[in-house]
């Protein structure tokens, strides 16, 4: 590991106050309970105010990107939602977009299928901003919008648990469509979220969008401009947040995301104040986009009708040979793309989430690539808080929403 | 689209005679294969001339084996259109040599390279030359192999452990 | 323990009992964790925490950032080798008696990620006193095994000096 020098780096001795300064090295994580997660972030202080700031990550790098290398298709799914494990859904289906497009199959699915997905994502969209905004509010000592955020992500897991039956790490579409037809209670439960959670965002909107404290800790604190930040190659709420009005859904539209009428929430100012803004009305945009969806779920089936890569119903593996043998060769063997390469891009909660996949005409990927948002996004922390006090590398961290998990991989 | 692209490759190709060998169209996706020693001289004129002015990704491929050179470093550049549903991306592609693989580093015209080529240099140990700050990003720095190589087996942990023993012993974290 | 109440004293009771099992008893309705959370299982943790699971019925919601401050240690998340020794340091740096609750499969033995990077189960490094498998675990299964950490606790204690 890289040896980090704790001694003071130079002494500096002010002949006018007769009073010897010397920069100090402070060394905040990886265990640190405002870095989300394993992040790790040396700052060289002159008093209170950070001189330099170098993040180093990899405390969590697992290999996923190896592994995936060595297992089918279909088993890389699980890999993916321990990326970005606060919305695992959004993970999952990125993932899934970029296989079909391998395979070259998007025509053929569904609009059941796609519809479900545009919901779900965006249910993941919301259950990232809750924590990003709950999180970062936490850190800056603001207890209470935490819990309240956090009291609607179990809203948000009861429909993800009828759905696939899993809370957090939900591995739930499959390339090709749904694995199984949505649960009866599926709109029941949406529409109920649809009702409730306007209220639950507005008393969030009331204890910080116009909270004195909240505005002290946040406006003009880690700013980044326009330019910087599109050179840095920032994505999602932290470019959104410095008036560059990118989102993949309108930019490169997936899952029919052209037919939804939605708006991209701009703010100028790039400072933590302006993303909170951005994920607070991409919540109500959210919102939108799901009512959309359900008011529009079509009938119909729910996976495509391609029996090379989708598997056969549960029931005929049961009672037919072909089916059986079907079964087993899809499992065992996993579907074969033809030789080439893709790479797709999704709008995450966090930015622009991509994959790059390599098919060397085999049932395994030759090489998978995954760009996290958060990857990119931690490169401006060194900008944001050079010159900032101390207590703003906080709220500059919580403001870029990064998760660890993402990018370690 | 494409139309585009062959006033870019000819714009490309008579400021860097030859730079563009081969452009690969697959699944709606445009490739270019760049000569690996005008890299930086095409991004550059990509940037400044046709307005990519962010980089989405940055990565590589080893493919030993299969293919010589062995390594490809692989970019994804991005142009923001006028308006919001008119944007244009692009995948370059360099072939970089098995030994001592080397290719110029692109920091100095998307900074959100730096980690990008880090990360590269941590898995696959190609060095890009002129980056400011090239050392290992997500493995230990006294980490030795570089895991994403084919030749390196997933589960190859010794040096892992070595590393963490000696975190262990000297206390440094 | 035993409860008495004594007319001779007033009718103020008292309750007997020795200091070892004072002190567990106290202990054991005290927890104070240090959530070492890495990865996916810390959110499942911070759900544990928060509105609807309430680890505070338990006597456990002081989560304790700092080592020293802290009695049990929720490892939640994966642990590579190169974090595996900050967690052996924080494991270090908490006072005795400890406990330590390995959350998720993951800390139990590597879980999915079979690979270079990825310590495969903390107990190569660390004494674990109750495991979680899943992945992640439900809230439901991190207050069973703060329960188990209690009965622990309550059966076998721990030295009071």
């Amino acid at each position: 590991m890289e040896r980090v020098e704790f001694i003071s780096q130079e002494a500096h001795f002010n002949a006018d106050t007769g009073i010897r300064t010397e920069t100090m090295m402070l060394n905040m994580g990886p265990q640190h309970p405002a870095t989300h997660g394993v992040l790790r972030v040396v700052l060289y202080l002159d008093g209170e105010t950070v001189v330099k700031a170098v993040p180093y990550i990899g405390y969590l790098h697992r290999g996923i990107e190896k592994l995936c290398e060595h297992i089918t298709y279909q088993q890389c799914l699980p890999y993916t939602d321990r990326m970005d494990y606060l919305a695992s859904i959004c993970n999952n289906i990125g993932y899934i977009l970029t296989v079909e497009k391998l395979l070259g199959i998007e025509d053929a699915i569904p609009e059941r299928a796609k519809t479900a997905e545009v919901i779900l994502f965006e249910l993941g969209r919301i259950e990232s901003h809750l924590v990003g905004i709950g999180t970062n509010a936490l850190d800056l000592g603001a207890m209470s919008a935490f819990l309240y955020c956090f009291k609607e992500r179990e809203r948000i897991y009861d429909i993800l648990e009828t759905v696939c039956g899993a809370r957090l790490t939900t591995s739930y579409p499959r390339v090709g469509g749904l694995p199984l037809d949505l649960p009866d209670d599926f709109e029941e439960k949406v529409r109920n979220f649809l009702k409730v959670f306007p209220g639950t965002l507005a008393e969030v909107d009331s204890l910080l969008t116009r909270n004195r404290i909240w505005i002290d800790r946040t406006k003009g604190i880690a700013t980044i401009s326009a330019e910087d930040a599109i050179d840095l190659g920032l994505t999602g709420p932290a470019l959104r947040g410095s008036g560059v009005p990118y989102d993949v859904r309108k930019a490169m539209p997936y899952l029919g995301y052209e037919n939804y009428d939605f708006e991209v929430p701009v703010a100028n100012e790039g400072d933590a104040y302006s993303r909170f803004l951005c994920r607070m009305e991409e919540m109500r945009q959210s919102l939108r986009i799901i009512e959309q969806g359900i008011n529009n779920l079509p009938d119909g089936p729910y996976a495509a009708d391609l029996p090379d890569v989708v598997l056969p119903e549960k029931e005929l593996t049961y009672t037919r040979m072909e089916s059986l043998i079907r079964h087993f060769v899809l499992v065992y063997e996993g579907f074969k793309p033809p030789a080439g390469e893709v790479q797709h891009a999704v709008e995450n909660p966090k930015g622009e989430l991509s994959y790059y996949l390599i098919s060397d005409g085999t049932g395994k990927p030759y090489r998978m690539r995954v760009r996290g948002p958060s990857f990119v996004n931690l490169q401006a922390l060194p900008n944001m808080v050079k010159g900032r006090l101390l207590a703003d590398v906080i709220a500059a961290i919580g403001s870029l929403d990064i998760v660890l998990g993402e990018i370690d991989r | 689209m494409s139309s585009d692209f062959d006033s870019l490759i000819e714009a490309v190709n008579s400021a860097y005679p030859g730079a563009v060998k081969e452009r690969i169209e697959y699944r709606g996706e445009t490739t270019l294969i760049i000569d690996k020693d005008r890299i930086s001289g095409v991004c550059r004129h990509l940037k400044a001339s046709f307005g990519f002015t962010f980089l989405a990704d940055l990565t590589a491929v080893d493919y030993l084996e299969i293919r010589t050179p062995r390594y490809e470093v692989v970019y994804h550049v991005h142009r923001f259109g006028p308006e919001i549903d008119e944007n244009i991306r692009l995948r370059l592609k360099a072939e970089v040599e098995g030994d001592n693989p080397k290719i110029d580093s692109v920091t100095h015209i998307w900074s959100g390279a730096d980690w990008l080529e880090r990360e590269v240099y941590d898995m696959f140990g190609i060095v890009f030359t002129g980056h400011p700050d090239l050392r290992r990003i997500l493995m230990p720095e006294d980490y030795e192999p570089f895991p994403l190589r084919k030749d390196f087996d997933v589960r190859d942990r010794e040096a892992s452990k070595r590393s963490f023993e000696r975190a262990l012993r000297e206390g440094d974290n | 323990m035993g409860v008495n109440s004594n007319s001779l004293l007033g009718g103020e009771g008292f309750i007997t009992t020795t200091i070892h099992a004072f002190a567990n008893w106290g202990r054991k309705n005290s927890l104070w964790p240090m959530p070492f959370g890495t990865a996916c299982c810390a959110i499942e943790m911070m759900g544990v925490f928060a509105s609807r699971f309430d680890l505070s019925r338990f006597g456990a919601e002081v989560a304790r950032f700092s080592p020293r401050q802290a009695d049990l240690m929720i490892v939640s998340g994966t642990i590579t080798y190169k974090m595996a020794s900050v967690c052996r340091m924080i494991y270090d740096q908490m006072p005795e008696p400890k406990w330590v609750i390995a959350m998720g499969s993951c800390t139990c033995g590597g879980g999915p990620f079979d690979s270079y990077a990825v310590v495969q189960g903390i107990d190569e490094f660390l004494p674990v006193d109750v495991y979680i498998g899943g992945c992640p675990p439900r809230p439901e299964a991190v207050i069973d095994a703060v329960m188990k950490i209690q009965k622990k606790i309550d059966l076998e204690g721990a030295p009071i000096l």
